[in-house]
């Protein structure tokens, strides 16, 4: 791989100087063939309002097999790279490492020397990823100081225990799983770091067998998906505290740590309440060497006639929010909450983490609401993946989750869509009439050239 | 006299050669100081720093005065010119090779011990070996104390000249500078350091 005589121009020590980035140009994203008979694709859209081709894909890059299941995915090498410790600026920001969560196959997706039209250029096989680490179904991404750390919900035979594994960032070669030692931890799903801290903190979903066909109403009703929070010693690779939110509180999904390295707190959201369906984001913080959790935003779920409702919620007579993908700014202000059941993204002011404000909210789709964006006519979906630019004043969303629960939820089908919204400095929300792309695929992880508030970790404030 | 000081100010220009590289050490410093938000923990950073690429320099550098009062000169030569071409091209093939194991929250002992597996890794030492290997050590010195002592001596006046540029780097950064100019002035000091092994290899291999 190529070495650079000057650091990557995209990577910035601090989250304060990553904001001063320039606007993407530029977006990436995942989809996914339902029906699983055709290849899925990583689709360039044109994201430059001063285009020709401005909103439109420009690229669409089939996978070389089919089934998949594209969902989430990252960079090689990020801000991270310039971490005091392993430091390793002259590595390139280049490719795009793209799980099948359903195949458990990783693409390394090359975006030079065309940014709009990258290319396959090597495929880590399930089996790589099962003999040298013992994993399948890879899920997230994140580029680390010292490797690619990927997690996984299952072993390789679909049960537990999930996990994290690494891979080198120069050969992509699969160096084994993380966990030196995995002390109660049994489930996965998300993990990300305070780098400052030396902290990694992971969350839980279910495994394999217990959501690739569908979310089971037995094991939702005996609180059997997860509903922990683990934090580790990322040097030492060791277990050092489990956090229970209670039974009750089933999928502890996408966690947003402080983007300030100095900061020891984040956000997670959790999809659903047994006690009322509401969903909820707590934060996690430090407090006397001892990491605690507490429920800072509660959304109540949205009474519905029965006849409305899909079968598996008919029995409750009301739609879940189902917060299923939360997002942070990077100045660690903003937090952007995704309700993909009620269709509604909300907005909030976290500039004190354990008092949220919301400041804006925006209704699209939605299992009984449907709304639409000027024009657009009835939407399916709701707002699910979330991605914020550096600047914080663009945010992209997409409407599909999973295709088993799609059907579940959303039984008329998905017809995808991606959309823009707009931040004000002042808090508001505003979905931009102008930019409404569907697509013929199901659409689901976003990321921006060059980076965004959900790629890149700093080790300076 | 004027003979015996080149050597010398080698040794001192590598060790300002270290101290500036961010690779090394001062960046470090500066890292643990905006984490803990005081300048004490820049300053407190830098002696275990200094000390763990000390111990690497002179780990290296007795080595090879060791070699020196056993083996023949052209076999010591030829032997240190073979390393360091070798070290030049494992790093050139393996650019980012660091340390495992490492983080942000270590104390002063996993500091210096980072910093030794980093000079080392780094083949700082390796470096010294022509320099040295340009004194007449073995002519003048009969028995290993007096090696020792240059060797130490060696790798003193090296460290020193690092911890002084180290300390000026880091507080100037920390306090004036910020850390946006690294985008710009992180130069590839490693793809230098890489061809600079080579070349010193190169040289004392046609001058043994």
């Amino acid at each position: 791989m190529a070495t650079l005589l000057k650091p990557d121009p995209t990577f910035y020590p601090s989250p304060r100087l990553a904001s001063e980035a320039p606007a993407e140009t530029l977006g990436y994203m995942v989809t996914f063939d339902p029906t699983g008979k055709q290849p899925d694709a990583l689709v360039t859209v044109d994201l430059d309002p001063k285009s020709k081709t401005f909103t439109k894909a420009v690229h669409t890059l089939a996978m070389p097999n089919v089934g998949d299941e594209l969902h989430h995915f990252g960079w090689n090498a990020c801000s991270s790279a310039l971490c005091p410790y392993a430091p390793h600026p002259h590595i390139e920001r280049r490719y795009l490492l793209v799980p099948g969560l359903r195949s458990s196959r990783i693409y390394v997706i090359d975006t030079k020397p065309d940014p709009r039209a990258p290319k396959v250029v090597k495929t880590i096989e399930p089996e790589e990823i099962a003999s040298r680490a013992g994993y399948s179904r890879p899920h997230t991404i994140h580029c680390g100081p010292d490797g690619i750390y990927v997690s996984a919900l299952g072993n390789a035979d679909g049960d537990a225990p999930g996990g994290i594994f690494v891979l080198d960032h120069d050969t992509f070669a699969v160096k084994g799983r993380w966990e030196l030692d995995r002390g109660p931890q049994r489930l996965a799903y998300d993990f990300w770091w305070h780098l400052g801290y030396d902290t990694l903190i992971s969350s839980e979903w279910g495994t394999p067998k217990m959501v690739e066909d569908g979310v089971n109403g037995e094991i939702l009703l005996a609180g059997g998906y997860g509903h922990q929070l683990h934090i580790w010693d990322l040097p030492r690779r060791r277990h050092r505290q489990a956090l229970d939110l209670g039974k009750e509180q089933q999928m502890v999904l996408e966690l947003r740590p402080a983007h300030d390295p100095t900061k020891a707190y984040g956000f997670v959201g959790v999809v659903t309440s047994l006690a009322d369906l509401s969903a909820s984001v707590w934060v996690w913080h430090q407090e006397g060497g001892a990491w605690k959790v507490e429920k800072v935003i509660e959304i109540p779920a949205e009474p519905a006639p029965a006849e409305q409702l899909p079968e598996i919620l008919k029995p409750f007579g009301a739609v879940p929010p189902l917060v299923t993908d939360i997002n942070l700014s990077l100045d660690d202000h903003w937090l952007y909450v995704s309700a993909w059941g009620t269709g509604e993204i909300k907005r909030y002011d976290v500039s004190d983490p354990f008092k949220p404000r919301e400041t804006g909210s925006v209704r699209l789709g939605g299992i009984v609401g449907r709304a639409a964006l000027n024009g657009s006519g009835d939407l399916s979906g709701g707002p699910q993946m979330v991605e914020v630019s550096r600047d914080g004043k663009r945010v992209y969303l997409t409407n599909s989750l999973y295709r088993s629960w799609d059907e579940q939820f959303y039984p008329d089908g998905i017809k995808s869509w991606l959309v823009k919204l707009d931040a004000g400095e002042d808090g508001s929300l505003k979905a931009d009439s102008d930019f409404f792309v569907e697509f013929e695929q199901r659409t689901h992880q976003v990321h921006l050239e060059g980076g965004d508030a959900s790629s890149d970790s700093y080790c300076y404030p | 006299m004027t003979q015996a000081l080149w050597p010398w100010a080698a040794f001192a220009l590598l060790g300002a050669y270290h101290g500036i590289n961010p690779g090394m050490g001062w960046l470090f410093a500066v890292a643990r100081g905006l984490q803990q938000q005081t300048r004490r923990a820049v300053l407190t950073s830098l002696l275990p720093i200094a000390a763990g690429h000390e111990a690497s320099i002179v780990a290296a550098v007795l080595a090879v005065a060791f070699t020196e009062h056993v083996v023949p000169p052209h076999t010591v030569r030829l032997l240190a010119a073979l390393t360091l071409v070798g070290f030049g091209v494992y790093t050139l093939a393996r650019p980012r090779r660091h340390p495992r194991g490492s983080g942000m929250r270590v104390g002063a002992a996993g500091l210096a011990w980072w910093s030794f597996l980093m000079a080392s890794a780094h083949g700082a030492g390796l470096m010294l070996a022509p320099v040295l290997l340009g004194m007449p050590v073995a002519d003048q010195y009969s028995d290993l104390r007096s090696l020792t002592g240059t060797a130490f001596a060696a790798a003193g006046i090296h460290v020193v000249t690092m911890l002084a540029v180290m300390a000026l780097v880091s507080v100037l950064v920390y306090e004036k500078l910020g850390l946006g100019f690294l985008r710009r002035s992180w130069f590839n000091l490693d793809l230098a350091w890489s061809g600079a092994l080579l070349l010193s290899g190169t040289v004392t291999l046609v001058t043994a």
